[in-house]
C-alpha cells in the first residue's frame, strides 16, 4: 500500500508541476504572440483567452464560408437600428456624398475619404451569412472594398496591432486585431445584393467581418483608427461591448 | 463501532471497502457536472433570446421556424405572443457558456484517453458481449420494471442498461454536442467548412444543439433519481471518496 501511494504521490506531484509549468509558459507565449483578447482578464479570463488563442491561430489563413448566389436570403432580417439622428437625416437626404470616413492613429498619411473616394478603390464581393449571436442568420451579397486596401493607403505602421472603428452614433466603437482586419473578406461595405447598402443595413457603410458574429460588423462607420496599444481605448476592453457584458472576440 | 456483536463474520467481509471509482473518473464526473450545470444555465438564457429553431443554414424571423418554444423572449423583436421583454443576459451568459465548455472539453479529453488506455471504457462502459441481445436488455428492463433489487456485482459494476446509458451519453450526445456548438461559431466554420455542411447548414446545428441538449438534461434527471433510488449516500460517497460498501450500511450509520 505505503509504495503505490508514494508512487501515487510522485506521479501527482510531476503531473501537478508540469500543469503548472506548462500554463506558466502558455501565459508566456500567449502574451508574447499576442493571444490574450484586451477583455481577457477576470473570472473569464481563461475561456476567452483559449477560444482567441485557438481561433486566432486555427482561422489566419481560413475564409468565411461563402455560399452560391442562390443561398442568399429573400428575405433578410436588418435587426433593430437605433432612430436616425438629424445629422444623419441631413446626409441621407444628400445621397450620403457629405459622408466621410476619416483614417488616422499609428499610420504614415492619415485619411479623410468620401464614398465616391472608397468606391475608386478595388471592389470586392462575398456572399457570406450574418449570423447573430442571438442565434438567427441570413446570408446575403456584400460589396464593397477591402479594409486592407485603405489601410495600405493610410500606410499603416509596422507596429500597429489593432484597427479601432467608430460609428455615427456617439459611444458606438469596436476594434479588430490584425489579422482580421488584413482579412480579404473584411470589407468597407457600401453595396448589398446588387444595390446601395440600405440604412438598416449599416448604409452609406458597413464594416463587414464575416469570421466573427454580427455584433462585430459595425453599422454606419465613420472613423478608422490604427492603434499599437488597444489599452487607450474606453475602458481598455478593446471595445464598448465588453462594457456591456459581452466579450470583444465574437468568433464563437 | 459499526460492527457490534452477532454480526456474522461473511457479512463482515462483504461490508469491507470495495474500490468503485478511480481518482481520474471522480475527478472528470465532477468537473463535468459543473460544467454541464453552467453550459444549461447559460445556454438556456441564449435560447430565451431567440427561441425560434429553424433547419437548414439560415433562420430569423423572417423565415419559417421548424419549432418555436411558447416562452417569452429577451429581445422585442422576436414575436412571441407575450406582452412583455425578459432581461437581456446573453453577454455573461455567452463568456460562461464558452468557459464551461473548455472545462467540459478538456476534462472529456482527459477522460477520454484516460478510458482508452486504462481499459476503462472496455472493462467498465461498453455492454458486455454475453448481453449484446435483445433479450438482456429486455430482462433487465423487467427487472427495473419489477422493482427488483440488484444483484450483488451491481455493486462493484454496471448492467447493461447502465452501461448503454453512460455509453451514449459519453460516445454520442457529448461528442454531439460539442461538433454541433462548433459548427456555429463563423470562426471555426471557416476553418472546418464541413462541421456546418454535414450537418445541413448553421441552423440544423442549432437545432440538433438544442436537442441534444434536452436528451443530456433528461440523461442527468434520470441518473439523479436513479442515484437517490440505489442509494443515495453509498453512490455518493462511492462518487467522491472512491469507495462503494454494501448499501445495507446505510441504514446502519445513522444509529
Amino acid at each position: 500500500m505505503n509504495k503505490i501511494s508514494r508512487r501515487k504521490l510522485i506521479y501527482g506531484g510531476v503531473a501537478a508541476a508540469a500543469g503548472v509549468g506548462g500554463l506558466a509558459v502558455a501565459d508566456r507565449m500567449a502574451k508574447r504572440y499576442g493571444l490574450i483578447p484586451p477583455d481577457g482578464r477576470g473570472v473569464y479570463g481563461p475561456g476567452e483567452t483559449m477560444t482567441y488563442a485557438c481561433q486566432r491561430l486555427l482561422t489566419v489563413h481560413m475564409l468565411a464560408r461563402e455560399f452560391p448566389r442562390s443561398m442568399i436570403s429573400k428575405n433578410p432580417f436588418a435587426n433593430e437600428i437605433s432612430p436616425p439622428t438629424d445629422e444623419f437625416k441631413r446626409l441621407q437626404a444628400g445621397g450620403f456624398r457629405d459622408w466621410r470616413l476619416v483614417v488616422d492613429g499609428t499610420v504614415a498619411h492619415p485619411l479623410v475619404l468620401s464614398l465616391a473616394d472608397l468606391k475608386t478603390l478595388p471592389v470586392r464581393s462575398q456572399i457570406t451569412e450574418v449570423a447573430c449571436e442571438e442565434g438567427w442568420s441570413y446570408i446575403a451579397e456584400w460589396i464593397g472594398t477591402p479594409l486592407s486596401g485603405v489601410l495600405r493607403e493610410a500606410g499603416v505602421l509596422p507596429e500597429t496591432r489593432y484597427i479601432v472603428y467608430y460609428a455615427f452614433e456617439k459611444g458606438l466603437w469596436g476594434s479588430i486585431d490584425i489579422a482580421d482586419a488584413r482579412d480579404e473578406h473584411t470589407l468597407l461595405t457600401m453595396g448589398m445584393n446588387d444595390g446601395d447598402l440600405p440604412v438598416p443595413f449599416g448604409g452609406p457603410l458597413r464594416l463587414r467581418l464575416p469570421r466573427q458574429l454580427g455584433y462585430k460588423s459595425l453599422k454606419f462607420v465613420t472613423h478608422i483608427t490604427a492603434t499599437d496599444d488597444i489599452k487607450k481605448f474606453g475602458k481598455g476592453l478593446g471595445s464598448v461591448d465588453p462594457e456591456y457584458g459581452y466579450a470583444w472576440y465574437a468568433g464563437i | 463501532m459499526l460492527y457490534t456483536g452477532g454480526v456474522p463474520a461473511a457479512s463482515q467481509l462483504e461490508r469491507t471497502k470495495t474500490r468503485r471509482h478511480s481518482g481520474l473518473v471522480r475527478a472528470a464526473h465532477w468537473l463535468t457536472f459543473v460544467a454541464f450545470v453552467a453550459l444549461l444555465v447559460t445556454g438556456g438564457e441564449i435560447v430565451i433570446s431567440h427561441p425560434r429553431f429553424y433547419w437548414g443554414e439560415v433562420g430569423n424571423v423572417n423565415t419559417k421556424p421548424l419549432f418555436v418554444i411558447p416562452i417569452p423572449s429577451s429581445r422585442d423583436t422576436v414575436p412571441t405572443g407575450y406582452g412583455y421583454v425578459m432581461p437581456d443576459q446573453n453577454g455573461w451568459s455567452r463568456y460562461l457558456h464558452f468557459e464551461a465548455a473548455w472545462v467540459a472539453v478538456l476534462t472529456g479529453l482527459v477522460y477520454g484517453i484516460y478510458g482508452v488506455v486504462s481499459g476503462h471504457f472496455r472493462k467498465n462502459l461498453l455492454p458486455e458481449r454475453r448481453d449484446w441481445s435483445w433479450r438482456a436488455y429486455g430482462d433487465r428492463m423487467v427487472q427495473y420494471l419489477r422493482r427488483k433489487p440488484p444483484g450483488g456485482t451491481e455493486e462493484t459494476s454496471y448492467n447493461v442498461l447502465q452501461r448503454t446509458a453512460y455509453a451514449v451519453v459519453i460516445f454520442v450526445l457529448f461528442p454531439l454536442v460539442i461538433w454541433t456548438g462548433l459548427a456555429m461559431s463563423p470562426a471555426f466554420t471557416a476553418a472546418f467548412p464541413w462541421t456546418a455542411a454535414l450537418l445541413g447548414g448553421r441552423q440544423s446545428a442549432r437545432t440538433i444543439h438544442l436537442i441534444d441538449s434536452a436528451l443530456l438534461l433528461l440523461f442527468l434527471l434520470v441518473h439523479v433519481t436513479m442515484v437517490a433510488v440505489s442509494g443515495f449516500r453509498s453512490r455518493m460517497r462511492a462518487m467522491i471518496t472512491g469507495y462503494g460498501r454494501d448499501s445495507t450500511c446505510d441504514s446502519r450509520e445513522g444509529r
